[in-house]
């Protein structure tokens, strides 16, 4: 127990400020002040990997490291999307993970946002939009926010996980909303 | 050994170093296997190729040698199956029959990765009795993690069965590899399973390399070892943080992933990239090593700072209460399913391509083999702290006596329709690639094979007689692909 508590101690606070929201990745400006009149600033997001190579699971799951504290922001991944306000999906969408994804998108209470990530989750990517492969995520469910990278990296995940749910076209300084 | 004249020099072709191809008839196919299986040969890759004289392909490896029989199949009467000899080939002789329309004759026939049109209408095998009820879990799991479906019929807490259905991510990759470009192929190879981007663009590399005849400068050569041991060093950090997390301790977790980012940091100053997708390209490396000192304190850091953690995970009674004699593999059922890679490792099966077909920076290094013979999550966990360490001490070699020269040559334009074989152990365990050429520049037949073929049916032996609730722990420290798999 001394010894965790020495690395704790030792390790200090590693965080970085986050990034602020990438307002260029924005597909659709609809609905944002009902979704923020609702969720307010905190967000629970489900990961739904609809067929990706799982590259960008592992930025995904980056998110959590003590660097980028994406807790630290009120936002938390949940492991139901009755639970979710946004669906953070990766592609390309299979064949196969169609309908799961469908449902998973209809299980999600509404006012609810999409992220597509990631080059696959943004056009089909380097496995094409083609038999096995429908594509970007956009082919199957509604997206509001596309972050391409193969795969983005967690600076740009943020960035677009907060351009899904910051007010459009208002300035800020970075790092002062969603906290 | 009976299984010698199989690899005899008149009837085999040479494909690769140390890798023989031989053409054999329906009865031979049998007896090869036969005689293979008696001498300990482990089942590498079983697939097909329909596309101009219809083959099964087998390839199989024993000490340091690599026997790949082709048998010309006929659509109609089957060909010999060989689950009974080597329990994995069932999957991959049903992939084959979905993906190329050969069939075995063994008599399994369920698709595996095709799901048709009702996937809900797969044949589980039943578990039937008093109390026993079933508990389906996924495609869509509850962490990041990518999707599959679990069946588990329980009595109580107690797992009496689980059954995989996997195929979730098939995204035809073997046909999208026949519409690429064979130089650009390595990046649709890199992308098979994200995790192992290394492993399968090596892989994909020296099977192109082989058939061009091409020999991959030292420096080349050494920085495509230097990336995947770094590859191996992230995920098993990743690996044992989230371990530490499904025993409970969050601790490990955050610390792991801290390590695993100033990594893949560091990755980024020297090769360009945080992952190294990219990093490789035919020929040799895309570009030279950037920072090599950095890169260097990066790792012993990363050493340092992981001995602490061990120290700690290996005191905490929680976790050893968690980690011990959970998901048990004995080592006779591991030899009999031919489990590979570091979960064949753990139980016992001490085979690594690195020690057993050593080359360039690892036969001057030489690589140090982790096994335990516990086959619980505790000896998964503790050869990942072995190979990170050993993964360190190989880094830190290559840094300090990298040969100089240049990083990449040209590799011309491959003959069409010969075999080329790339094998390279990744993470997992043994990574393969069989490529066939065509006359444009293009790639007729590309198959890739990701060493959970052989893992998953070992996964759903290990949760036997478990709880459901130590599900996700004996899961992590397996810890197989789903995309490398699916195809």
């Amino acid at each position: 127990m001394l010894k965790t508590l020495r690395q704790i101690a030792r390790c200090g606070i590693v965080s970085e400020p986050p990034p602020p929201p990438a307002d260029e990745l924005r597909l659709r400006a609809a609905l944002q002040d009902e979704i923020l009149a609702i969720m307010g600033r905190a967000l629970c997001i489900r990961a739904v990997d609809a067929g990706s190579c799982n590259g960008c699971e592992l930025e995904i799951q980056a998110l959590s490291n003590p660097v980028y504290n994406i807790e630290g922001l009120g936002i938390r991944f949940v492991a139901s999307p009755r639970h979710a306000d946004l669906l953070l999906v990766t592609g390309p969408v299979s064949a196969h993970m169609r309908v799961a994804l469908e449902r998973t998108h209809a299980a999600t209470p509404d006012p609810k946002r999409v992220v597509a990530v990631g080059d696959c989750g943004c056009t089909g990517g380097i496995f094409g939009e083609r038999g096995a492969s429908l594509g970007r995520v956009a082919n199957v469910i509604p997206v509001d926010v596309a972050v391409p990278g193969c795969p983005p990296s967690p600076t740009r995940l943020l960035a677009a996980i907060r351009a899904a749910i910051a007010p459009a076209g208002r300035p800020r300084e970075p790092g002062s909303s969603g906290r | 050994m009976p299984s010698s004249r199989w690899f005899a020099a008149a009837d085999t072709a040479q494909v690769a170093a140390g890798v023989l191809l031989r053409t054999v008839t329906p009865a031979e196919w049998r007896a090869a296997a036969v005689d293979l299986a008696r001498d300990g040969a482990r089942l590498i890759a079983l697939w097909a190729d329909a596309a101009t004289t219809p083959a099964v392909y087998g390839a199989f490896a024993i000490a340091d040698r690599v026997l790949v029989l082709e048998l010309a199949a006929d659509a109609e009467v089957g060909y010999p199956g060989l689950e009974d000899l080597y329990p994995a080939a069932n999957r991959m002789q049903r992939a084959a029959a979905d993906l190329e329309g050969l069939r075995s004759t063994d008599r399994d026939l369920r698709p595996w990765l095709a799901h048709g049109t009702a996937p809900h209408d797969y044949a589980f095998v039943r578990v039937e009795g008093d109390g026993v009820h079933e508990i389906p879990v996924g495609p869509v799991h509850a962490g990041i993690i990518e999707p599959g479906h679990f069946r588990f019929s329980v009595v109580g807490e107690k797992v009496l069965r689980l059954e995989e259905r996997l195929g979730y991510t098939h995204k035809g990759v073997e046909r999208r590899f026949t519409e690429l470009p064979i130089d650009a192929g390595i990046q649709l190879a890199a992308r098979l399973c994200g995790d192992s981007a290394v492993a399968y663009s090596w892989a994909y590399a020296e099977a192109l390399e082989t058939l061009s005849a091409v020999e991959v400068p030292a420096r080349a050569a050494w920085l495509r070892a230097l990336c995947l041991e770094l590859e191996r060093i992230a995920n098993h950090l990743g690996d044992l943080g989230a371990l530490g997390n499904d025993a409970g301790f969050a601790f490990g977790l955050t610390q792991f992933s801290l390590l695993k980012e100033r990594l893949v940091r560091a990755n980024e100053r020297a090769f360009g990239q945080r992952y190294l997708f990219d990093a490789l390209v035919p020929g040799g490396v895309a570009r030279d090593l950037a920072g090599a000192p950095e890169l260097a304190a990066c790792i012993a850091w990363i050493a340092a700072e992981t001995q602490v953690l061990r120290d700690i995970y290996d005191e905490h009674s929680g976790l050893r209460g968690r980690f011990l004699g959970a998901g048990v593999v004995q080592p006779e059922l591991a030899a009999r399913l031919g489990l590979t890679g570091l979960v064949g490792r753990a139980s016992g099966q001490a085979f690594d391509l690195r020690v057993d077909r050593p080359h360039g920076a690892y036969r001057e290094f030489g690589v140090r083999a982790c096994t335990s013979t516990d086959g619980d999550v505790a000896a998964r966990v503790a050869i990942r702290f072995d190979e990170l360490f050993e993964s360190c001490r190989l880094v830190a070699g290559i840094l300090a006596a990298l040969p100089a020269g240049p990083y990449r040559t040209a590799v011309p334009r491959p003959p069409a329709g010969r075999l080329g074989i790339g094998l390279v152990e990744g993470w997992r365990g043994p990574v393969f690639v069989a490529l066939v050429a065509s006359p444009d520049g293009g790639i007729r037949r590309c198959h890739p094979h990701d060493p959970s073929w052989q893992n998953w049916p070992g996964l759903e032996h290990a949760i036997i007689d478990n709880i459901v609730a130590d599900f996700p722990l004996i899961n992590k420290s397996f810890n197989l692909a789903y995309s490398g798999h699916d195809l």
